[in-house]
């Protein structure tokens, strides 16, 4: 058998682009001196990876109860067609508004961490996460305004467990809007760490992402329970 | 050139007793604690498969101080038929969530996955914490169930509808009990998202300079591929559970069907579909068994090739057929429906990926036998305990082609052939992993080596304990002998009333073997001799650090990797092992790129 002599894989001890945060890298990449100018390319990879992993779990959860309403729709002749509250049709409006509200915020803290932020934007610059407060409001609007939806059914007299076509509207509203709370328990983390400047950017891309695909989902879900219901 | 000097801490090292056993971020600490409570779910689960077998056995059996357990379920310490199933339920749901995936994937995946990539850690400690507590509360919630009046469930690990989804009227157990059944395992599921989190995560994203994916070890790769497994799985069970338990506490009617009259009790449900639930867990429920004994290659593979001194014929078919398996576990799932009522095309859709599926099963066990052939096999627990692992794969996996076609699952589902089945295949085969994986990880583990002549003694009479108990099944379900049953009067199961007898001793004998090893862990764990940093002569990271390793897992100076994971027998290398870590040159032509 040949044997060949060769020399060991050569390794470049500076971090490298996508070589991952095990690369010693990452751990040299905490918030240094509370500066939030300094601490700009503070990207710890794992919360890339991990929202996506995340992501991942939630898409399954829902395809789930998607795959179970569909099946429970055909297995018997009991499902009741009914009108959305004409409230979810503006909550739409407004996750969707956050979302452009959640961009802005973003933008506008990213460039403060850069310290590019426009000469004449000194206010913006003083309070970089006030958009990121809208957002946050937005979100409790959405909630405030699912929770209507669901008053506003029940006082119709149309529970859970009127019928399945109701239970299904129940549980994959509430269930999104649970996982919303995590949206924004995420959202005031972000504006937290603005506020003491110690905000790493892929806390703030992690965030803004779930936030995102929240919108994304609900509109996935709205589209899904008009056409079921 | 690979001295890194920095500062190799991500969170501090804990200095309270709280911080450092308890509530603790630390990886090591928390997959000791995912171990501690899988060795006390393995024993609960256990007892309770004793009590079922003497019953099996001796039907009217008073075993003393039954009683104390349920006075309802046992009048007179002799089990009720409702008992019976109640500990079976019991039994199946805490080996298979509490001990299976824990041990195996949580425990170990947790000590060591970070260390085989060259981490200091996890990257969310706090998820990976809340992880093992999340999940210490549903083995709490699920013990629990045995003191609620109306629980445990007697539904079967399966909890099939319509019986698990119309309440109390079904039986004893089939209120509370299944909403403590369903809450505990959708509690469960959540830690073991969150685990999942952080094992996709750390081997995607914390591995050490030079450390590419295919140089991870075998074992790595199979927690790797089973978290994949784990976050899609769970991530659908979890929703079942809750729409099974808003069938008991809020009236819905997702799984229980119309027109039901139980106990002359006319039932308000109206339009469930029973096969809604067996869909959803099945979609989990065979990956499961895939969650449990995927580990158990990896760690097997690990071991062995550590113990032969040389590499695997293939790494990467190993790696590849692992993967497979993940993939074809979610395709094969309705073939556990084959008797519910099942189109037949759907069958033979669900018929043909089921045989599939043994082909990398073949090609991890031809390559594991290919590569023992001729090999100088170091013996010891380990390596034995790795022996049986394969041992009980082939004899359980065998028994699968039969069920793998419809004609003949249809007669043998509901005998104690599935039981014989699956018993060897996910379960034995599972716990010998994991024995394996304890002789062999224990001395980094603790610093200290575990009594080998114990081992020894302990592989032996499990070895053929398990073959004792496990092999007549197979036997009892040719003949006919249906299984969930509590007693077999009928004339033509009498004759086999020996047979449960003789499994009954066996088992039993079996479980005591078991105290061997209890007697050797703890022992070994106070009183066993030191053990050095690399006492296998290994080459994966684990060995590379102190034993046991630091809080930081490597100290001051992070893992620089080299080589593949398994360079043994070496030709030209200055030992018959080189480290991952060693910037030796390789003149051999093995190594893969």
């Amino acid at each position: 058998m040949a044997t060949t002599v060769h020399e060991p894989a050569k390794i470049d001890l500076e971090r490298l682009p996508n070589q991952g945060a095990g690369n010693g890298g990452w751990r040299n990449l905490a918030p240094a001196g509370g500066d939030l100018r300094r601490v700009k390319d503070s990207s710890p990879p794992p919360a890339s990876t991990g929202i996506w992993v995340g992501l991942a779990a939630i898409t399954m959860t829902f395809a789930a109860f998607t795959s179970a309403l569909i099946v429970r729709q055909g297995s018997a002749r009991d499902w009741q067609h009914f009108t959305l509250p004409s409230v979810l049709y503006l909550n739409t409006l407004v996750i969707l508004f956050s979302s452009v509200t959640l961009e802005i915020g973003r933008r506008q803290v990213a460039a403060f961490m850069t310290g590019t932020a426009p000469s004449g934007a000194k206010a913006r610059q003083t309070a970089p996460a006030r958009w990121l407060y809208v957002t946050l409001a937005l979100g409790l609007l959405f909630v405030a305004g699912q929770t209507f939806a669901w008053l506003q059914l029940r006082g119709q007299g149309l529970g859970l467990a009127t019928n399945i076509s109701y239970s299904f509207f129940y549980v994959l509203t509430v269930a999104h809007a649970l996982h919303l709370f995590g949206g924004l328990g995420g959202m005031t983390r972000v504006i937290g760490k603005v506020n003491h400047s110690v905000l790493r950017r892929s806390t703030l891309n992690a965030a803004s992402l779930y936030w995102h695909f929240m919108g994304a989902l609900w509109l996935y879900l709205l589209l899904l329970l008009w056409m079921k219901l | 050139m690979h001295d890194m000097s920095q500062p190799a801490v991500q969170h501090g090292a804990p200095t309270s007793f709280m911080g450092k056993h308890i509530f603790s971020l630390d990886h090591k600490v928390i997959g000791k604690q995912y171990y501690a409570l899988a060795l006390v779910a393995a024993v609960i689960g256990m007892v309770l498969s004793w009590l079922m077998r003497l019953h099996l056995g001796w039907a009217n059996l008073a075993i003393p101080g039954l009683h104390l357990l349920s006075p309802g379920g046992a009048p007179g310490n002799v089990m009720t038929p409702e008992y019976y199933l109640q500990l079976m339920t019991m039994h199946g749901t805490i080996m298979v969530f509490f001990v299976l995936t824990t041990a195996p994937f949580a425990a170990f995946g947790n000590f060591f996955l970070p260390i085989q990539t060259g981490a200091e850690d996890m990257p969310f400690p706090h998820f990976n914490m809340m992880s093992f507590w999340v999940t210490f509360v549903a083995f709490l919630v699920m013990v629990a169930s045995f003191f609620v009046p109306d629980a445990p469930t007697l539904g079967g690990w399966t909890q099939y509808a319509p019986l698990s989804a119309v309440g109390a009227v079904a039986g004893p157990g089939q209120g509370m009990g299944v909403v403590l059944w369903a809450a505990s395992i959708g509690i469960f599921c959540i830690g073991q998202l969150l685990g999942s989190l952080n094992f996709i995560t750390t081997t995607l994203d914390m591995r050490c300079k030079g450390m590419s994916l295919m140089r991870l070890p075998l074992s790595a790769w199979a927690w790797f591929i089973t978290a994949i497994m784990a976050l899609t799985a769970f991530a659908v069970l979890m929703p079942a559970c809750i729409l099974l338990i808003l069938d008991h506490v809020a009236g819905t009617s997702f799984f229980a069907p119309s027109g039901m009259v139980i106990n002359d009790q006319v039932l308000p449900h109206s339009g469930g579909s029973t096969l809604l639930w067996q869909h959803l867990f099945w979609f989990f429920g065979h990956p499961e068994v895939y969650i449990a004994i995927i580990p158990g290659m990896g760690i097997v593979s690990h071991i062995l090739v550590t113990n032969m001194r040389r590499p695997m014929l293939s790494h990467r078919v190993i790696i590849y057929s692992m993967g497979s398996l993940a993939v074809l576990s979610y395709m094969v799932y309705g073939h556990h429906m084959f008797v519910s009522g099942m189109n037949p095309i759907s069958s033979l859709a669900f018929s043909f990926p089921t045989l599939v599926i043994t082909i990398p099963s073949a090609i991890i066990v031809l390559i594991w036998l290919g590569s023992l052939y001729g090999s100088k096999l170091r013996i010891n627990s380990a390596s034995l305990f790795a022996l049986g692992f394969i041992s009980m794969f082939i004899s359980g996996g065998v028994s699968g082609f039969f069920l793998a076609q419809p004609s003949l699952d249809i007669m043998l589902h509901a005998t104690y052939f599935v039981v014989g089945h699956f018993h060897l295949v996910m379960a034995v085969a599972a716990m010998f992993g994991i024995f394996a994986g304890t002789y062999f990880w224990f001395p980094k583990m603790t610093g200290r080596m575990m009594n080998e002549g114990l081992g020894k003694a302990h592989f032996i009479l499990s070895f053929i304990g398990a073959y004792c108990i496990f092999m007549p099944f197979h036997y009892l379900g040719i003949a006919g002998n249906v299984r969930r049953y509590q007693a077999f009067t009928d004339d033509y199961l009498i004759p086999l009333i020996p047979v449960h007898k003789f499994i009954t001793v066996a088992a039993i004998l079996t479980g005591f073997a078991q105290l061997i090893f209890v007697y050797n862990l703890i022992y070994s764990r106070f009183k066993g001799v030191s053990a050095t940093d690399n006492p296998w002569q290994g080459t994966s990271l684990e060995w590379s650090t102190a034993t046991p390793p630091p809080h930081n897992n490597f100290g001051d100076h992070m893992p620089v990797v080299y080589h593949d994971p398994y360079q043994y027998s070496v030709e030209g290398a200055s030992a018959d092992f080189i480290m991952q870590t060693s910037p030796e040159k390789i003149s051999s032509p093995d190594e893969e790129k």
